[in-house]
């Protein structure tokens, strides 16, 4: 009896507390989001069995220096490994086609940034850090890898909760925007068809990922291992010479480091650190980033269309968030919906990715300035 | 007259709802591409009857290929 009682000591179910049964709910709920709804199971699904795991006593998987997550959280998020091998295999799979087809459509890429900015302010003057609040705002591009890389440098005590923010702000993409963009549009300009874009050669798009590389991270040398590692991939892609890389680094690589980004971002949840109020405000000021940013790209390009005769379908705005290709397949859906004749699908691609590079530059302007 | 069914967008016909001979109405529903893992339906131009069709089940057009034409 008495060897039966020190065997249960040894247990973890006496060090249970209810924070931890608390977070044991939410990995439930996102894991069963993953599974029944389809919600970005790809990270959902190891970001939520990475909560459970944290939130199970004795098991020191997250103790420095020992534990199994603590070690893939220490070598592949903190030293900066995973975020650019991600950006490696999107790079793998980005088509800047459409974006050289329609240069112009840059400007909504860049405009949906607003929500970054706004939200940076906002959550600073609710009395966040200032460098809590760049991380906050930066859910509103919607990058997780970009919102993980920045977190890990400026506030790794909020990494897992913006990380769960932005990936489920992107799975909620068709139910956030479209309200948003018929607010703000009228049936008139959501009818607006796209003139046909040009076609784009090879060698553009072989000298784009280059050119672009150039002039980014001399622009913002901050911004480099993302940029570098994006442009390295999407340079494989269109040499067309690399086949077995590209198709590496879009797939298998891929699917490796996604598995090891989700874990540990998971376990960076524990209870002591998710369980306070802030975390509300933080799912909130999120919410608000993704929101402003939908609506300033919708803006942009009606502001856009006062000043060219060749008039914007203003919905792409709403495109300038980098969920790819999420943002773009609602811009597409809206637009059949006012005129099923209307295929913007592909029109939207084109701020779509200029939405992942606008990010990105984003990140590594408040790198550059906070750090 | 014939008239051209263009691809909207490039993309995998995964559906053709259409038959060579058969008399169609504007706006019918005429094959489905699927394009960023999404199907687009492509429908028809005009009234008229289908005259050819171009493409088969899982083919890759580009933007702009003929995928059928309809005499009208």
């Amino acid at each position: 009896m008495a060897a039966l009682l020190s065997l249960f000591k040894t247990s973890g179910f006496i060090y249970l507390t209810p924070g931890m049964i608390i977070m044991w709910v939410i990995a439930f709920v996102l894991i069963y989001l993953a599974i029944a709804k389809d919600y970005e199971p790809l990270l959902l699904l190891p970001i939520g069995f990475g909560i459970l795991l944290a939130n199970l006593p004795l098991a020191g998987l997250m103790e420095p220096d020992e534990g199994l997550l603590w070690r893939f959280y220490h070598y592949g998020i903190q030293w900066e490994i995973i975020p650019p091998l991600i950006f490696l295999g999107l790079g793998a799979l980005t088509d800047f086609g459409p974006l050289l087809a329609n240069p112009r459509l840059i400007f909504l890429g860049a405009g949906a940034q607003a929500g970054v900015y706004l939200t940076f302010f906002a959550a600073h003057a609710m009395g966040f850090s200032i460098k809590e609040a760049a991380t906050i705002g930066i859910i509103g591009g919607a990058d997780g890898p970009t919102t993980i890389f920045l977190a890990a440098k400026l506030a790794p005590h909020m990494l897992g909760t913006c990380a769960v923010a932005a990936y489920s702000y992107m799975a909620l993409v068709p139910i956030i925007q479209p309200p948003i963009m018929r607010l703000l549009t009228s049936k008139q300009e959501r009818v607006i068809k796209m003139k046909k874009s040009r076609k784009v050669t090879a060698l553009e798009k072989r000298l784009f990922p280059i050119v672009a590389t150039i002039v980014i991270i001399l622009l913002i040398p901050a911004s480099a291992p993302l940029i570098a590692m994006f442009m390295i991939g999407n340079l494989f892609r269109e040499a067309k010479v690399v086949e077995r890389l590209t198709h590496t680094a879009g797939n298998e690589l891929l699917n490796i480091v996604t598995i090891f980004l989700g874990l540990p971002v998971g376990a960076t949840m524990n209870a002591e650190n998710f369980l306070k109020p802030q975390v509300v405000f933080i799912f909130f000021l999120g919410l608000f980033a993704f929101m402003i940013s939908t609506a300033t790209g919708i803006l942009l390009a009606k502001l856009m269309n006062l000043f060219s005769k060749n008039k914007i379908n203003p919905l792409l705005g709403a495109a300038g968030v980098s969920a790819v290709p999420m943002a773009a397949r609602v811009v597409h859906k809206e637009g059949a919906k006012a005129d099923k004749k209307n295929y913007l699908l592909m029109y939207a691609m084109g701020p779509n990715v200029a939405g992942v590079i606008g990010t990105v530059i984003a990140a590594g302007i408040f790198l550059t300035l906070l750090r | 007259m014939a008239e051209e069914i263009l691809a909207p967008l490039a993309g995998k016909i995964i559906q053709i709802q259409i038959k060579p001979g058969e008399a169609v109405e504007e706006d019918d529903d005429a094959l489905v591409i699927e394009a960023m893992k999404m199907e687009t339906p492509v429908y028809i131009p005009c009234d008229g009857t289908i005259k050819e069709i171009s493409v088969s089940v899982g083919d890759e057009v580009e933007e702009d290929d003929v995928l059928a034409v309809i005499d009208n």
